[in-house]
């Protein structure tokens, strides 16, 4: 019982990260109807951002402070978005009224060069790095439970960050001109919604939250490198599209249960060797039992 | 002209059988390079009459090489030590055509339930597809597990290789330009339309997909028996995206501009070899310049009168 509570909380931790992630994913799918596949290299940067942040932070703030570490990940979020928004005007909007594929082919071809590019020998390197300890490591032992520092962290800034997406999202005129393109984009601009910087917006708000969950992962993993951002980039993806892509909450709770099931899949010593493969399995039978996901709803095609 | 192409690829497979027959008097290096250039074509072909002529988009293709290449590998590793040496051909032959089939029931698989789904949605699932079946021959064993399969016989020759080319080009050539075949431009087109003259989209999708894995396979075969070696990690999404640029380099639906690209792309990563560290950096500029410049594809000059 223990362990499948243990399991529970380890899968949780991972889900939250997936989740932070795939919530880029529908934002943009949400507006631009494609799949950003470069999201998940923006994750590989916001972890190396932390890397290269730390140390600058300890100068004026002692190491292993929880006032360094949320400085570490705004400024990491910061840089993300920034990135994210630059990726958008350079590489998408050129492309926003071609064919689908068209900007699907320039997404992979986005990713493999910041794959690429953080692998050269005079960027980042192709080697894993070890990401500092950013707060003291404790754990909490409950029982048999143990539950350290950096997963109540992850469960803490990812509702954390939930709540002030939901806020923005739904409260503020930039959230509903959000929404507003992302139910009819010519509606939307005949309303005075200036397109584009809603567009720049979103990338920039997807591309921060996937900042904050490469810091997470890297504070939970210990390793970054990258191309950490293939797998977990792809998982998330998933995650997005078991919510039900383009659905806000779909994703968080997609991302929860993906992290859960991958989790307890790699418990059991048959299956384990599968991990990787089983992700692309949910997403399979999704697509052909509930193509629109848990919470999406199905659109009909007009022609 | 059905004729001339029969004619056309009869010449092309003897234009091959020739030049193999004199091939131990070239250079080995560029032997093996003419042979990945004869693989690349079956690969880029096969995947043109999905992703180009059909217009659908699949990211999975070198999975179904996967299976090829192992099926066939695992074949003729078994029947080689029991057959006499004269009989290496049909071995050879018969390991082929079974790697085709068990990559064409792979396809058919993957096709049957996916190709319901449209564009991005297609792509992830295919991809997903590549990745299972790479997981699937990393973990067992009977397939050499991560390590992979090795000490497969050097069976192919430049005669193999772009005999088996010419035959891709052959049969997507004449399918496509066939009554049938219009079907596949029809739902490339416009799918709704499509359905609507009558045309069933998604057999036609899943015949493309069938034929399209097919000679995936057989490519994949041909592949194991030239390098002589077979691991996971060279069947993965990179290899996929590889022969999707071919493929849109060319210009989609374009058979002469893909294998131009075909050709193109398996000589440039060798002159470049000097820039080895810059190689994927540009690699990777080339398809997004590729896709804001020229998305229909560098050597698509014309419409093919269709």
């Amino acid at each position: 019982m223990t362990e499948i509570l243990q399991q529970l909380i380890n899968g949780l931790a991972l889900g939250a990260i997936y989740g932070l992630i795939a919530l880029g994913y529908t934002m943009v799918y949400g507006v631009l109807r494609f799949i950003n596949f470069a999201h998940g290299d923006v994750f590989m940067l916001g972890a190396f951002a932390g890397y290269f942040l730390s140390p600058l932070v300890n100068r004026f703030l002692p190491a292993q402070s929880y006032l360094g570490a949320a400085l570490v990940l705004v400024l990491a979020m910061a840089i993300c978005a920034g990135i994210g928004v630059l990726i958008e005007f350079l590489a998408y909007r050129p492309l926003r009224r071609r064919p689908k594929l068209t900007v699907l082919i320039t997404a992979i071809g986005v990713s493999l060069f910041l794959e690429y590019t953080g692998q050269h020998k005079s960027v980042f390197g192709a080697a894993p790095r070890k990401f500092p300890d950013l707060i003291p490591d404790t754990a909490w032992h409950f029982g048999g439970l143990v539950l350290n520092t950096n997963q109540v962290l992850v469960f803490v800034t990812t509702v954390l960050l939930l709540i002030a997406l939901t806020f923005i999202v739904q409260k503020t005129k930039m959230g509903t001109a959000m929404r507003a393109v992302s139910f009819n984009e010519q509606a939307a601009a005949l309303m005075g919604v200036n397109i584009n910087s809603v567009i720049s917006f979103t990338f920039g708000l997807g591309s921060a939250l996937a900042g904050a969950g490469g810091i997470l992962f890297a504070m939970n993993y210990a390793s970054i490198d990258p191309l950490m951002g293939v797998q977990t980039g792809l998982k998330a993806f998933i995650a997005a599209v078991f919510g039900g892509i383009g659905n806000l909450p779909g994703a968080a709770l997609g991302g929860l249960i993906l992290g859960v099931v991958e989790t307890f899949a790699g418990g059991i010593p048959g299956l384990s060797n599968y991990r990787d493969g089983i992700a692309f399995a949910i997403l399979i039978l999704i697509l052909l039992i509930r193509p629109a996901g848990l919470l999406g709803k199905l659109q009909t095609e007009k022609v | 002209m059905h004729s001339g192409a029969k004619r056309l690829l009869l010449v092309a497979i003897l234009v091959a059988a020739v030049v193999s027959h004199f091939s131990a008097q070239f250079n080995r290096y560029y032997l093996g390079v003419a042979i990945d250039i004869g693989i690349n074509i079956i690969l880029a072909v096969s995947l043109n009459l999905i992703n180009g002529h059909t217009g659908q988009f699949s990211l999975g293709h070198a999975g179904f090489m996967a299976v090829g290449g192992y099926s066939t590998a695992k074949f003729t590793l078994t029947l080689q030590p029991l057959l006499p040496p004269w009989a290496q051909p049909l071995i050879f032959t018969a390991g082929l055509l079974l790697g085709g089939l068990t990559a064409a029931f792979a396809g058919l698989g993957v096709g049957v339930p996916t190709l319901r789904l449209r564009g991005d949605y297609l792509a992830i699932v295919t991809l997903g597809f590549g990745e299972i079946i790479r997981v699937f021959f990393q973990t067992t064993e009977a397939f050499g597990a991560a390590t992979g399969l090795t000490g497969i016989p050097n069976w192919t020759n430049f005669g193999w290789a772009w005999g088996g080319a010419a035959l891709t080009v052959f049969v997507v050539g004449c399918l496509v330009n066939s009554t049938y075949g219009r079907g596949f431009i029809a739902v490339h087109d416009d799918e709704v339309a499509a359905g609507a003259t009558g045309i069933n989209p998604v057999r036609y999708k899943v015949t493309a997909f069938v034929i399209g894995a097919f000679f995936a396979g057989i490519a994949g075969g041909l592949y194991a028996h030239h390098k002589q070696f077979l691991s996971p990690g060279g069947f993965d999404f990179m290899k996929s995206i590889d022969i999707v640029v071919m493929v849109i380099l060319g210009g989609m639906g374009r058979t002469a501009g893909v294998i131009i690209a075909a050709v193109l792309l398996t000589i440039l990563p060798e002159a470049l070899r000097g820039f080895a560290e810059y190689r994927m950096i540009l690699y990777s500029l080339l398809i997004i310049v590729l896709m804001i410049a020229r998305p229909q594809g560098l050597f698509a000059f014309r419409r093919q009168k269709n």
